[in-house]
């Protein structure tokens, strides 16, 4: 009897022990004498239920999670092989609700392909995107582009077509690609499931920004803490240059394109576009005054197309499928979908590639299922470290960009951080203070020394001493308008919100 | 004088790159552990820069160290979505069974311990890391201890 297995090659999956799963069924089935073939997926996203498998059968992939190492023997006993009813099952893979009421554009082979495989690219849609932009100018590419109203999915939302229509305007004699994936933001990772899950697409993706604008040489800039993204991205690189979607024939066009992965050092403000331009350069990672913009004067002076992973990764669709079916999702002027990602204190965590325009709550609740501990969600922080706690009474906030702006709010790159009643939202604001000073890349003043000011404020209001909380509004003030870059004039987000929505947690220290 | 060969052949392979001080200062910390000061004239001198402008780059980045590791490297991550979860509770623990602080080695050079501000599996937290590959998700103080044993078990 012969089978084939989905076991994820994700690294949060291989962090709950997905290795072990696949030693297992190596191992029984050997015993057994069954005839087993093992693919390495990326994960579907669906991680409270990891290390989760499935197997193929004439009715589609049925899932079994989450699994343990131990409970191979009892599955196989099961029929596992023909996807038999077990304790473990999920029924069929498309039809958990979680996956069914997603739309993924972004990240749609992810979990379904072996990531490595050209077959499988090529099977599931791939190099459509690339094929169709080398048989159009570099001016109807950027109009596609513009016209699917994609905006920068990294968190500052600008529109992507306008980015590269500079780029492509500019004149000269060498210009690049960069790719931001330097995903530092905690509650995020959907940058990481893509480079470890479909590093071709993101490669696709940035092909075509290449033909769009000119340019013939990019790099990828990873954060050193994904090490299996980059060995992912490496692999992907030498099978797409061997397949000609890379390299001095793009497609046996004449088209060059060379692409080139780059591992960060652990900076989280190299996460800010010209910081990580400074670092690409081989220096400090700090941050530049802008203007000039990165699109006039970027990498090495060059024009530079700088985008993040999955804003390239949302480009081989729209150059696939059209601009107008991009477009047709979404709400406002945020168009198309955008991956959420829920985590901390969250019972069902994972990632939700959706269109914009559901709520908060819908994916708290109806997603999510509520707090993993039982308890009350008392605040969630959306957007990362510089993004705002938001309590319950913002939950029916909808998810865009202009809707989140209105609350003093950001979506930010989409993580979702949950956090129950236990939280104290004064030690909430302490931290972001403290991150800001950790991170700091130290060239502007109100960041560099107004973040270490910052806790200095909060532990004396911790203590009692009055007047603290108008002290800490005016450094937030100074931090927000007088900051070069995101990390000083949004690190006041986190630490404003939870003195305004919170306030009970810092005026108790005052009484 | 063994460091100083290895040094030299990854000038020799990465030193004509665009901006080639980070990718050799990879290489130089996966061959060696850590960025040996006497490495930070050669780096220059291949690249054109000051010493000055090396040190700077390498004593920047929290990923690299100019020191030798213990034989392992854990990695605890201190960001808010392992907060959510009791990472705090989880670095004291830490900090206590391994008896040193963040960013130090325990006294029988057996663990490095540091601070990382997120690993990217916050879905599943607290999460750790071992050595550059090895990850663990949802770690309480019981399955950390039961890690560190197997840890200093082996040769």
């Amino acid at each position: 009897m012969s089978a084939t297995f989905y076991i994820p090659c994700d690294s949060t999956a291989l962090a709950l022990g997905a290795d072990a799963v696949a030693r297992s069924i190596v191992a029984e089935s050997a015993q057994r004498q069954l005839d087993v073939t093992i693919v390495r997926n990326g994960s579907r996203g669906l991680f409270w239920l990891e290390p989760m498998i499935e197997v193929a059968t004439p009715g589609g992939r049925i899932a079994y999670g989450p699994v343990a190492a131990t409970d191979i023997p009892s599955l196989l006993d099961a029929g596992l092989l023909t996807g038999g009813a077990h304790a473990l099952c999920l029924g069929p893979v498309e039809d958990i609700p979680y996956l069914k009421r997603q739309q993924r554009i972004s990240l749609r082979r992810v979990g379904v392909t072996d990531p490595l495989s050209v077959e499988d690219y090529l099977a599931h849609g791939g190099t459509l995107g690339l094929r169709r932009a080398l048989d159009m100018t570099a001016a109807e590419i950027v109009k596609e582009v513009t016209d699917s109203g994609l905006r920068g999915r990294g968190g500052a939302a600008f529109p992507t077509g306008i980015k590269w229509n500079t780029v492509l305007n500019a004149s000269a004699p060498q210009k690049y690609i960069v790719c931001n994936a330097d995903e530092g933001d905690s509650g995020t990772f959907s940058d990481r499931m893509l480079m470890e899950g479909d590093p071709f697409q993101l490669i696709e993706g940035m092909a075509i920004a290449a033909l769009a604008v000119g340019a013939t040489q990019g790099y990828i800039y990873v954060r050193s803490e994904y090490p299996y993204a980059i060995a992912a991205l490496n692999a992907a690189v030498v099978k797409a240059t061997q397949n000609g979607w890379l390299g001095d024939s793009l497609l046996g066009t004449g088209k060059r394109f060379h692409l080139e992965v780059r591992k960060a050092a652990g900076a989280y403000v190299c996460g800010e576009e010209t910081a990580l331009l400074e670092s690409l350069e081989g220096r400090r990672g700090i941050v530049r005054a802008k203007p000039p913009l990165p699109a006039i004067s970027g990498l090495f002076g060059q024009p530079t197309v700088i985008n993040n992973v999955i804003t390239f990764a949302s480009v081989p669709d729209i150059l696939a499928h059209g601009a107008a079916a991009y477009q047709s999702f979404g709400n406002g002027r945020s168009r198309g979908t955008l991956p959420f990602q829920l985590t901390g204190n969250i019972k069902q965590g994972g990632l939700v590639e959706v269109p914009f325009g559901l709520t908060l709550r819908e994916l708290l609740y109806d997603f999510g299922g509520g707090s993993l501990s039982g308890r009350p969600l008392r605040a969630v922080q959306v957007g990362g470290p510089l993004g705002a706690y938001m309590p319950e009474s913002q939950f029916d906030t909808v998810l865009d960009y202009e809707a989140f702006a209105a609350v003093n709010a950001v979506l930010g790159h989409g993580g979702i951080v949950a956090f129950d009643d236990t939280v104290d939202m004064l030690k909430q604001a302490r931290y972001a203070m403290e991150f800001c000073a950790i991170e700091s890349c130290g060239k502007c003043t109100p960041c560099r020394i107004g973040s270490t000011r910052g806790v200095e404020v909060i532990d004396r209001l911790k203590a009692g001493r009055p007047g603290q909380i108008e002290l800490l509004r005016d450094l937030c003030d100074t931090l927000q308008n007088g900051s070069l870059c995101a990390m000083g004039s949004m690190t006041p987000y986190p630490v404003l919100s939870a003195l305004n929505h919170f306030p009970e947690d810092f005026s108790r220290r005052q009484t | 004088m063994e460091n100083l060969s290895t040094i030299e052949r990854i000038l020799a392979a990465k030193q004509s790159l665009p901006g080639a001080l980070l990718p050799i200062l990879h290489d130089i910390q996966d061959a060696l552990g850590y960025i040996p000061p006497d490495a930070v004239p050669s780096i220059a001198g291949a690249l054109n820069l000051s010493r000055a402008e090396v040190h700077g780059v390498i004593t920047y980045y929290h990923y690299f160290r100019q020191t030798p590791p213990g034989r392992h490297v854990v990695r605890v991550c201190r960001a808010e979505a392992c907060q959510s979860v009791g990472c705090e509770a989880l670095a004291t623990h830490v900090q206590s069974a391994l008896a040193c602080e963040f960013h130090a080695t325990s006294a029988d050079g057996d663990v490095t311990l540091e601070a990382v501000y997120c690993l990217g599996h916050c879905a599943v937290g607290p999460n750790i890391q071992i050595d550059e590959t090895t990850l663990h998700a949802r770690m309480t103080p019981e399955k950390f201890d039961r890690l560190l044993a197997e840890l200093r078990s082996k040769p």
